[in-house]
């Protein structure tokens, strides 16, 4: 697989000439390591940031939008005003991460010279490119991209994403495609651990996937990045079903600052993420929340306005 | 031997795999209660706001601050902050160990970086990976400085308490797990 890193300096050691290395592999999937078992949300200024930091958010999302509202605007959607994400990085001390349209090179560089920590190559935003993808693996700044099965999860890892997240249906406030899409790639990534060496080029070109990623998936059993679950998480319940299904983390777009009472439901979604077995704490930080985001059954959605349907 | 390794978030399978690979058990550690018949103590990398923010939630503070003044602690990166005794520009959290923290002192994600690093008493060269990493930037009589990155403190260790900036996690060399291990062998 193609690999860039860049060579920074080097540094004395006593006698020895020592390398410093940015933009690895192993820094770039580390980054998404660290963020294991927390929850990601939307914000779109400064105060939301905080709300968000001190409810024990992991990273946060600088957007000029959130889905339900990108939805409800309709028109097209592009990365936030860099003034938005500079206010977001100046507010926090954790993470935060900002989404460019998919296949915008340069949107993807400039949220890059900004410095956010990871960018989201995200079918929310309109596509640039109704046919590429990025090319992730050139840059230094991390990206995460969305999946709804291991054929496009494997794609977006071969072009160099770090980190994943099964797409579900954003703005929706419904669950029922995140699990969908989630059970479907930790389904196939099952078939692909079973399956005989001799099986795995079929394999390959059948889920439309690299061949390296899938043999990469075999030796290790698992994804080999970090797979977070979103679109449609709008309850601490969703957020704990997520985990259990097995997705490594979760992000939250308009589930928080949509719902009735942001700080509570913020809190409560980050408690019942890291303790998704404890049904009786769900049930303790789920009381007395206010109402959540209102919901859309994607049977009202017409085709072309479902979000999961971008990417390829 | 027990180690446990606080799962409150974060690099907690990492660490649990390198746990069992040096033949001690992992216990994954949630709350107040996993803490006990343990020998010792891992605070993973991940996000320190987050995870004091859930120390504060089930009251693990206390707990915590018990444990590290009776048994062998060690935090890497996220886990060196809620370790240090003094933060820059913030209130400690355990604040058991006698360093003084700095937060994300190496810049932001695109600065991140891997090198390699002689560690006093525990290898000539050891694979570091820095991410979003802290510094230590003092600290106090009694306390071994165990490795330097371009002159800043980046591996400590005071008493039964150790502390890196870095990921051991995050690499194949068990030379710091192991000698940890070795650290709580020696201190029971």
């Amino acid at each position: 697989m193609l690999m860039r890193m860049n060579m920074l300096a080097f540094h004395k050691q006593g006698d020895v000439f020592m390398s410093i290395i940015t933009g690895s592999e192993v820094v770039k999937r580390g980054m998404a390591l660290m963020q294991k078992g927390g929850v990601i949300m939307d914000v779109v200024n400064a105060e939301q940031a905080k709300i968000a930091e001190a409810a024990g958010a992991v990273a946060v999302m600088a957007l000029e939008r959130v889905p339900s509202d990108i939805r409800a605007a309709g028109g097209v959607a592009r990365m936030a005003d860099p003034r938005i994400v500079e206010e977001v990085m100046k507010a926090v001390s954790i993470p935060v991460m900002a989404k460019a349209r998919i296949g915008h090179i340069v949107e993807a560089r400039v949220l890059e010279s900004l410095g956010v920590d990871y960018i989201d190559e995200s079918e929310v935003l309109t596509p640039a490119d109704e046919e590429y993808h990025l090319l992730k693996n050139t840059y230094t700044v991390p990206f995460v991209c969305g999946c709804r099965n291991l054929g496009e999860a494997a794609r977006r890892i071969g072009e160099g994403a770090a980190m994943l997240r099964t797409k579900g249906e954003p703005g929706t406030g419904n669950i029922v495609e995140a699990v969908r899409h989630l059970r479907q790639v930790n389904a196939e990534v099952r078939a692909i651990v079973a399956m005989n060496e001799d099986e795995m080029m079929t394999a390959a070109k059948n889920f439309g996937a690299p061949y390296e990623v899938l043999l990469e998936i075999k030796r290790l059993g698992r994804l080999p990045v970090v797979n977070f679950a979103a679109g449609g998480v709008a309850t601490p319940a969703d957020a704990a079903l997520m985990m259990e299904l097995g997705a490594d983390g979760v992000f939250v777009g308009s589930g928080i600052f949509k719902a009735e009472n942001p700080e509570k439901f913020a809190r409560a979604i980050v408690q019942a993420t890291t303790h998704y077995k404890d049904y009786a704490l769900i049930a303790e930080v789920s009381k007395e929340i206010g109402t959540p985001m209102k919901g859309i059954d994607i049977g009202q959605l017409a085709a072309s306005e479902r979000m999961q349907e971008r990417g390829w | 031997m027990k180690i446990g390794v606080l799962a409150l978030q974060g690099a907690v399978a990492e660490h649990a795999n390198a746990i069992e690979a040096v033949g001690a058990r992992a216990v994954i550690v949630k709350n107040a209660d996993d803490l006990a018949k343990l020998d010792a103590l891992i605070l993973p990398g991940g996000e320190s706001t987050a995870m004091r923010r859930l120390i504060d939630y089930y009251e693990l503070l206390e707990p915590l601050r018990t444990f590290a003044s009776r048994k062998p602690v060690f935090g890497t990166c996220a886990g060196l902050i809620l370790l240090a005794e003094t933060i820059e520009g913030e209130a400690a959290h355990i604040g058991a160990m006698g360093i003084t923290a700095h937060r994300n002192a190496f810049g932001r994600q695109v600065d991140s970086f891997e090198t390699t690093l002689p560690i006093k008493e525990v290898s000539d060269a050891f694979p570091a990976v820095f991410i979003r990493a802290p510094k230590i930037v003092a600290v106090q009589d009694g306390v071994d400085v165990l490795a330097t990155h371009n002159g800043e403190i980046v591996c400590a260790r005071d008493r039964h308490l150790l502390a890196c900036s870095f990921h051991p996690e995050l690499t194949d060399d068990l030379a710091l797990m192991r000698y940890f291990v070795e650290m709580v062998e020696a201190y029971q």
